[in-house]
């Protein structure tokens, strides 16, 4: 069985957001850069499968970004990835969601992998597109935000739970198949030192514009939405405080909510 | 392509989704500026119930694809049935409620159709003919507008509770497709649905949300968080510490790497107010916190700061909410 895992390098979740003077994007400097964390609960099922199971020959991560998402690519190495592919090229930085899921499809397409993990969502852009859309890109069955994942012993069918509105759906399908995680299914380890060491000896393949064959007619035949005009979120007036006797405060945030802003 | 707007009408066991009446009326707007005309899809198995439900929201025309193997989602067949409804309307827009249903189908259906995708928007408006959509990204930490190019299917998720419902007319005309199963769509499909928390509310689907945080100190103290949301027929949320440590299911967490809520009414016990935390609730109408730390960063943010323990006050609530009921 083959694993490709999908990761992107995304600004910490503690770092503070700065909308860029031209609200064209937001300041990257100084912003600590890290894999996006729902993309770490999937190399670590990748590497949870390898563990219990004989029949997982490899296990390959996969990012599109910038020279510095080279770091990402090592830190999942390191978590236990045996390879890297890295999509790099000024070109791809402007491709939206769908784009680069058809970029990455393209780029894997004949690569025979059984089961393509990524995060639920990204922690950047909060768009969630990319595994969906690959999967219907390489005509894939998909699960979404699933809590639960397991394969059948002969590694062909699997099941899975995914969220809903206070329930689960229990899903099964067929491999190939493409899985996206929520939080809750693994536990993240850490690299540990050595493992770092040795992520750095692991091969990374880096593919540029000119390696993928008609990019351009592939990228241009979807998407193209266009962000614009950051801005951070409005701010919100300053609030009552309230001090005093539990019965007292209880009795006049009621009456507060109540004749005041209307929710109860 | 028409200037028609297409909303997929998002329905369970024949029950149409909440979310759905709240799209109709951004989608109602959409199509008034283009000059279409509103159509609503109805994927499922039984749907006259749905149907009716969809109806009262002032659609022009409902498309209906009913079939047995349909009763419950698969993202294959849902996408292969709704990109079918697609192909026969035409539509300049399509919009998805931004549901655990509607965040799975979108994009796999904007791939399908060769569209262009943004999810979870906030505001949506017309430009030149294009759509051009406001949406929520590093976790609600800023805002950006999305433009769409003019010339192929514009298609938007519209977060649940931003919109209020629509409701006019009831005179929708009704048509059905019958449903072509694509080629290896019996690849995936649900066999069960299990519901999970037990009897409360799930914090996706409630107006009103009460939340505690490590300060509970167990998960047996989290009695008196459960009874004051009964008495608002509130949802409860935790924090992530109060998770991890398993006072509540990660199913209740509400954050960054739990659930973003957007409810009426949230109401913080004990909980600081991590960044990761106040990403998840930031989006919330009203904010009531209850710590006895007046600084903690939730009681900067909340519309009402309690300052106070919270073993006292919210069994103190919890009565004074009994009393406003009988």
């Amino acid at each position: 069985m083959k694993i490709l895992v999908v990761i992107k390098q995304v600004p910490d979740s503690t770092t503070t957001i700065r909308v860029r003077p031209d609200a064209e994007d937001i300041e990257r400097a100084g912003v600590k850069m890290v894999v996006n964390p729902f993309d770490e609960f999937a190399i670590e099922l990748a590497v949870q499968l390898r563990e219990k199971r004989q029949d997982v020959a490899s296990i390959t991560a996969l990012t599109v970004g910038p020279a510095a998402a080279a770091e990402a690519l090592r830190t999942v190495l390191a978590i236990g990835a045996d390879d890297g592919i890295h999509l790099q090229d000024p070109a791809f930085d402007r491709l939206d969601e769908l784009q680069t899921a058809a970029l990455v499809a393209a780029t894997v397409k004949d690569a025979g992998y059984d089961l393509i993990l990524r995060g639920k969502q990204e922690i950047d852009l909060d768009s969630g597109q990319l595994g969906p859309a690959l999967a219907e890109l390489l005509d894939l069955p998909h699960v979404g935000a699933a809590t639960r994942f397991e394969l059948s012993a002969d590694g062909k069918r699997f099941a899975a739970n995914r969220r809903i509105e206070g329930a689960d759906e229990v899903v099964e399908g067929s491999l190939p198949a493409v899985v996206t995680i929520e939080k809750g299914l693994v536990e993240c380890r850490y690299p540990s030192l050595p493992n770092l060491m040795k992520a750095k000896k692991k091969p990374v393949r880096t593919v540029t514009a000119a390696d993928v064959p008609g990019v351009s007619d592939i990228v241009g035949a979807l998407g193209g939405t266009q962000v614009h005009r950051l801005e951070p979120p409005p701010q919100r007036p300053p609030g009552k405080v309230l001090k005093g006797e539990p019965a007292e405060m209880a009795a006049q945030l009621v009456r507060l909510l109540r004749e005041e802003a209307k929710v109860v | 392509m028409s200037n028609d707007v297409l909303i997929f009408a998002e329905q369970r066991d024949d029950r149409l989704h909440a979310a759905v009446a709240q799209i109709a009326t951004p989608a109602r707007a959409v199509a008034g500026k283009l000059g279409g005309q509103l159509v609503a899809c109805l994927v499922g198995d039984k749907l006259d119930q749905a149907a009716e439900a969809l109806a009262r929201t002032g659609v022009d025309r409902i498309v209906t694809v009913s079939d047995a193997s349909l009763a419950m989602y698969s993202a294959l067949r849902y996408r292969t049935a709704l990109a079918a409804v697609a192909a026969k309307v035409a539509p300049r827009v399509l919009l998805m409620p931004a549901t655990f249903m509607g965040r799975d189908l979108a994009p796999r259906v904007a791939a399908r159709l060769r569209g262009a995708l943004a999810t979870d928007v906030i505001d949506l408006d017309v430009v030149e003919g294009a759509l051009r959509v406001r949406r929520p990204l590093y976790n609600g930490k800023a805002l950006c507008q999305v433009h769409f190019p003019a010339d192929r299917l514009a298609i938007a998720s519209v977060r649940p509770n931003t919109f209020p419902a629509a409701a006019a007319g009831g005179a929708a005309a009704r048509e059905s497709l019958a449903f072509v199963a694509g080629a290896g769509d019996e690849r995936l499909s649900t066999r069960e649905i299990v519901r999970t928390g037990g009897a409360v509310k799930d914090v996706t689907e409630a107006d009103i949300i009460v939340s505690g945080g490590r300060a509970l100190k167990s998960e047996e103290n989290f009695k008196i968080i459960y009874e004051l949301a009964r008495e608002l027929d509130a949802a409860v949320g935790a924090s992530r510490a109060a998770c991890d440590a398993g006072y509540q299911p990660h199913s209740r967490q509400v954050g960054l790497t739990g659930k973003t809520v957007t409810p009426k009414l949230y109401i913080a016990c004990g909980i600081s107010g991590a960044i990761q935390h106040l990403a998840g609730m930031r989006g919330s109408k009203v904010i009531v916190a209850v710590n006895t730390d007046a600084e903690a960063p939730l009681m900067k943010v909340a519309d009402y700061a309690v300052v106070g323990d919270l073993f006292k006050v919210v069994p103190a609530l919890t009565e004074e909410v009994r009393k406003l009921r009988h």
